[in-house]
């Protein structure tokens, strides 16, 4: 059980980083609080599994500090650090049953056989793996070797945290569901810290209490999943997270009011008069039809199931709008108008506050 | 169920039948042909049955011969899988000394096999060779031409030398193919190297290692060249493993019939040895 601080981080691959390019991760400053779940989300390439990486041990960070319980583990080994991971692809040791495997970290940190067989019956209750204890692990399906890997990391009851570097990336999609809120429910039963890897929203999402959107080896924005939803600090959080993702449109801003294409619309916040590149951000959740507001042409209707994902033009902008089943569609001009309360200005892709 | 036939398709295996009938089948039968038959000049031939089959199997020579040859190979084995495991473990995964490691090791695979025996011949005669001084040098009697010890010693080294090569770059590859996760994975689990070795390298090298004492096994058995160039089979009859003794029989002695034989059980065995462990092997797979 730790608190732990990713403390100004820097990393790089080369030994002789030149370029802003050459780091992988750009200066983190990163808290996670005891007994937390928390996702690391963000696009292949962005640095997730690095920062990972440098939280478990397996790497070194180039510049900056790592502290456990405001201890400095920087220089600590994964074994010192005391922490557990699951990776990608299954990670079992064939030759032996599933009751060895769980058993294996314990045995390798000297453990009394009374006590490694009392903990591992326990976890492998958790895990519904105490019917096939025996069993060759190699003979698992990939969601039976992804438990073995989780349960490693459970049997050892002074864990720091445990981390999980797209668990799910192998697993059947139905089966997906399923370990998921396994996971979820473990976390809820043993409270240990939890750090989620993906580049799935909705695993992020359902999984964590605080996600970590994280782009080009920075963090863009930390919240808890509504507010990553209703308040997205950058643009690319308003496209990465929602489907379809957040509105974009140019705009600008003439005397606290903003105008998208030279008509006046509400936001929440538009004090800043000028300044490049400024954008209004609306999700298509909060875009409705109205009878007057801006006017579009409706150019498709796509049907999402309980509801139709509605695309119109303006002005040679796209503007996507979410329309409830059985309500009605005006078929070519009709005019869209954006919820105050959730529209963003956005310069140079950051929220104004 | 109906199955469409559609006899057209033999034509596509026939090239891969005919050659292997040239160059496999036809031969076998024609040591088949001499096997069963007594030979007379002019091409006579008189049916003998399984005469010359018993003549091998009772004759001392072949026990002999046999029982070197299993002691041979063996301790060959014994050798050449540890030590080319020990040897793939501690080769460098990545940086600039991978090449040279593996080209150095490429090297010995390389050489023409009368030209091992031939350098190994020169290399540790006592009088002229460097290894033969050497061994003298430092109080050790040491003549392979005479001393039967001293010749399977030479060879043994010499067979070490040439081909545990392959052990060690066969189990380097399987090595290399291991992916991080485990080895990561293990680190956290706190296990130490001998674990690692025991729970993740052995048991993912498995399949090159059964392929690897499965090459070594049938080249070993069937080592010819090397040896009749090193010693010839000698002193005495002391290296006369199985092919060297075949072909004193069959073009020494020109005892065709006999020789034969001996060709067909040696096959056999070889063939039932590689099954036998091939299918232990996989055996313990399913199970």
């Amino acid at each position: 059980m730790a608190k732990i601080l990713v403390d100004n981080v820097r990393h790089s691959y080369f030994a002789e980083p030149k370029g802003e390019e050459d780091w992988a991760l750009k200066k983190i400053t990163l808290e996670c609080e005891d007994g937390g779940a928390y996702a690391l989300l963000g696009p292949s390439g962005c640095g997730k599994t690095t920062l990972l990486n440098l939280i478990s041990g397996l790497l070194r960070p180039t510049e900056g500090r790592i502290y456990f319980d405001g201890k400095d583990a920087t220089e600590a080994s994964p074994e010192q650090r005391n922490i557990a991971q699951v990776f990608q692809f299954p990670v079992i040791y064939d030759t032996m049953t599933i009751y060895d495997n769980l058993a294996f970290p314990l045995r390798n940190r000297r453990l009394g056989e009374a006590e490694v067989d009392q903990r591992v019956r326990e976890i492998a209750r958790m895990l519904e793996l105490d019917t096939i204890l025996k069993r060759r692990a190699s003979g698992l399906t990939a969601d039976g070797k992804q438990k073995i890997s989780l349960g490693r990391g459970l049997v050892r009851t002074d864990v720091n945290v445990i981390m999980f570097d797209e668990p799910l990336t192998v697993i059947d999609p139905h089966l997906k569901w399923q370990l998921r809120s396994k996971l979820k429910e473990l976390h809820h039963r043993i409270r240990r810290t939890m750090i989620y890897v993906t580049h799935d929203q909705t695993e992020a999402l359902t999984f964590a209490d605080q996600v970590v959107v994280m782009k080009d080896g920075e963090i863009v924005q930390i919240g808890t999943p509504i507010e990553l939803f209703e308040r997205p600090r950058h643009t690319f959080v308003g496209h990465f997270i929602g489907s379809p993702g957040m509105n974009l449109l140019p705009c600008e801003i003439k005397s606290a009011t903003a105008y998208v294409a030279g008509k006046a619309v509400k936001t929440l916040k538009s004090r800043r008069e000028s300044g490049d590149h400024l954008e209004l951000g609306v999700r298509p959740e909060f875009v409705s039809f109205a009878e007057e507001g801006i006017p579009v042409d409706v150019t498709k209707v796509a049907d999402a199931g309980r509801f139709r994902i509605v695309e119109t033009r303006y002005n040679g902008n796209a503007i996507k709008l979410l329309v409830a089943e059985g309500r009605d569609i005006p078929s070519g001009k009709a005019h869209v108008s954006f919820d105050p309360e959730h529209t963003q200005i956005y310069q140079n892709g950051w929220m104004i506050e | 169920m109906n199955k469409t036939f559609n006899h057209k398709g033999w034509l596509f295996v026939l090239p891969v039948v005919v050659l292997v009938a040239f160059n496999a089948i036809i031969p076998l039968m024609t040591v088949v042909n001499f096997s069963v038959q007594e030979s007379f000049g002019d091409n006579v031939f008189f049916w003998s049955g399984m005469q010359w089959f018993e003549q091998v199997l009772h004759s001392d020579r072949f026990h002999a011969a046999l029982l070197r040859q299993l002691l041979f190979t063996a301790i060959v084995l014994a050798i050449e899988v540890p030590l080319g495991l020990a040897i793939a473990l501690a080769m460098p995964r990545r940086g600039p000394w991978v090449s040279v490691c593996l080209v150095l090791m490429a090297l010995p695979l390389l050489i023409p096999w009368n030209v091992v025996g031939a350098m190994w011949n020169i290399f540790a005669l006592p009088d002229l060779g460097l290894l033969g001084r050497l061994i003298n040098g430092i109080g050790f009697h040491y003549n392979y031409t005479r001393q039967p010890l001293g010749a399977w010693f030479t060879v043994v080294l010499m067979d070490v030398w040439h081909w545990t090569s392959l052990v060690a770059l066969l189990c380097y590859a399987g090595l290399v193919a291991i992916p991080d996760a485990y080895y990561q994975a293990a680190k956290i689990d706190g296990a130490r190297p001998w674990a690692v070795f025991r729970y993740i390298q052995l048991p993912k090298l498995k399949h090159v290692l059964t392929i690897a004492i499965l090459l070594r096994f049938m080249d070993s058995f069937m080592i010819y060249t090397e040896v009749v160039v090193l010693t010839g089979g000698g002193p005495g009859n002391a290296t006369t493993f199985l092919s060297i003794d075949l072909v004193k029989m069959a073009l020494g002695q020109f005892d065709l019939g006999p020789a034969a034989a001996m060709s067909i059980v040696y096959f056999l065995i070889i063939l039932f040895l590689s099954w036998l462990f091939y299918t232990l092997m996989m055996q313990k797979e399913e199970t």
